[in-house]
């Protein structure tokens, strides 16, 4: 059986008091497929990245990555992983080339390899001829395109993405959305998406998972979604999960 | 740890320090920012104060000196100060918690990665401190001409501290968010309840409870050990102080950016 890239499996996190940011989250995000994580703001997107990428601990639950666990075996787990984090972590004072030479050495790839895999991620992304300027003088979506040549260095099977589209224009956006899809489907990397954004989601080829108040209001490839929710589009299906008294709706529809 | 292993943290190591130096090479406001603010002291502060007070003979001093002399560990002790804590303000940001986050996510046990990173801007501080010190010899105050070299084991040490210190309060206290709440809440006691300026017996006469503060203000110790460092000699209870101040700002700094503390946890506040 295949190992799944991204495993999480009863996922609590509570930051003190009473209210659970994350209740009993689980799902499941294959080698090669693309699935969005929606959910309104404040649904639990950014804590569920946290608790991921082993930033933060949860309170309950487990996160697997390609079968490693995060808390238990953090080295391996995050050799497996990539991450493009919502806000922009470049340095904007050194060059592109410095930035993806710093973040391979943090994975241990020597220099003469490094530049080697640098070159490569930079010419699949139309960016090699920039590799001498500073990341200041690059608009945001040349930023973007940056961080994902980066979280992809050290060859990860599994690549996180939180809201990476955030204060893009939609060519920049659609380039993006493009690529990524193109790196699951010719490179057979999993990918997690987390978005707020119906339109990021090609409903023929990806998965979603809905996140609404902490919890999984759905999740599944998004015809099987629709289905379930008796919706005929993602926005519809969406709209309904995270209604108000979502739970109701759906044993309504269903 | 096998061969390979090592070959790597040695790759990781080399990588954050590298791009410490690099920001600050890239950086320069930040270059002359550090020196300007030392030479202020020295050639201002110092030559307005030397009429004002006199130093007796204490170790490591074997004459009479001038009070210039007498500032220059201070002075130091201030660039390293400053440096540490410059690290921490700039990882409270947001901007910089970004490549917090980054850092934090190699696979490499995280305390190594701190200590790395800790030992960057160590690195950048000395090499603030070498310019410093190449100024003070052109200006024609005297020190040993092995002075450059005895010092650099005290300016690690003492700069490992301050950062390690700067990484304790940037993971612990979140209201300091602007460098004013810094300066007047941690560079400033540090900085006037020590030595730096005036020796520990001046102020015993000004007063018991001040003689204890700065007695008890690990940066006094610092500076004392560059002091002596300087001489090529070495302060016995200083280099404890600082040594003991650093390994437990350290062990605080590492449990600070532990997951169960949550470095993640200020982004949901702001975002989904």
């Amino acid at each position: 059986m295949t190992v799944p890239a991204l495993e999480v499996e009863g996922l609590r996190h509570s930051y003190g008091g009473n209210r659970l940011a994350l209740e009993d989250v689980g799902f499941r995000v294959m080698p090669g497929a693309f699935t969005c994580l929606l959910g309104p703001n404040g649904a639990g997107k950014s804590t569920l990245f946290a608790l991921a990428t082993g930033l933060l601990q949860p309170t309950d639950g487990r996160v697997r990555i390609h079968g490693h666990d995060i808390m238990q075996a953090p080295g391996k787990a995050l050799a497996e992983l990539g991450v493009v984090f919502q806000q922009p972590t470049l340095d904007l004072d050194l060059t592109v080339l410095q930035n993806l030479r710093y973040f391979a050495a943090l994975h241990g790839i020597g220099r003469r390899e490094a530049d080697r895999r640098i070159e490569t991620e930079l010419i699949r992304l139309s960016l090699f001829e920039r590799r001498g300027e500073k990341v200041r003088a690059l608009n945001g979506g040349h930023r973007r395109r940056v961080e994902i040549a980066r979280a992809l260095l050290h060859r990860p099977t599994l690549l996180l993405l939180d809201e990476p589209t955030v204060g893009l224009d939609i060519p920049a956006r659609r380039t993006l959305i493009r690529h990524v899809h193109a790196l699951c489907a010719e490179d057979g990397i999993a990918v997690l998406w987390a978005t707020h954004l119906i339109d990021e989601i090609d409903p023929a080829t990806d998965h979603v998972v809905v996140l609404h108040r902490g919890r999984v209001r759905a999740c599944g490839p998004v015809a099987a979604v629709n289905a379930e929710t008796g919706c005929t589009t993602v926005a519809e299906s969406f709209d309904r999960l995270t209604a108000a008294r979502p739970t109701a709706d759906v044993e309504a529809a269903a | 740890m096998t061969g390979r292993q090592l070959k790597i943290w040695g790759i990781a190591f080399q990588g954050i320090v590298a791009r410490e130096v690099l920001r600050f090479i890239h950086q320069r406001e930040r270059f002359l920012g550090a020196l300007v603010r030392p030479l202020v002291w020295l050639f201002v502060f110092a030559a307005g104060f030397r009429a004002a007070l006199g130093i007796a003979i204490i170790p490591p001093y074997e004459t009479y000196i001038p009070y210039e002399v007498y500032i220059v560990p201070g002075l130091i002790g201030m660039i390293q100060l400053f440096n540490g804590m410059q690290g921490s303000l700039s990882m409270v940001y947001d901007r910089e918690m970004g490549s917090m986050r980054i850092l934090l996510t190699s696979p490499l046990p995280r305390a190594f990665l701190l200590v790395a990173r800790l030992l960057g801007g160590v690195v950048v501080s000395i090499l603030q401190v070498a310019a410093f010190l190449l100024i003070v010899r052109l200006y024609g105050i005297d020190l040993p001409a092995w002075a450059p070299l005895t010092v650099l084991p005290a300016l690690l040490l003492n700069g490992l501290m301050l950062g390690a210190l700067g990484m304790v309060l940037a993971s612990t206290i979140r209201q300091l968010e602007n460098f004013a709440g810094v300066m007047n809440f941690v560079v400033f006691p540090l900085f006037f309840l020590s030595s730096a300026l005036y020796p520990l017996y001046r102020m015993e006469e000004a007063g018991p409870l001040l003689w204890w503060l700065c007695s008890l203000n690990p940066f006094t110790h610092g500076v004392e050990l560059i002091r002596f460092a300087l001489y090529g000699r070495i302060d016995g209870l200083a280099l404890a102080v600082v040594a003991g101040s650093t390994l437990l700002f350290a062990a605080l700094a590492v449990r600070g950016y532990s997951p169960a503390r949550g470095m993640g946890s200020r982004a949901p506040s702001a975002a989904g």
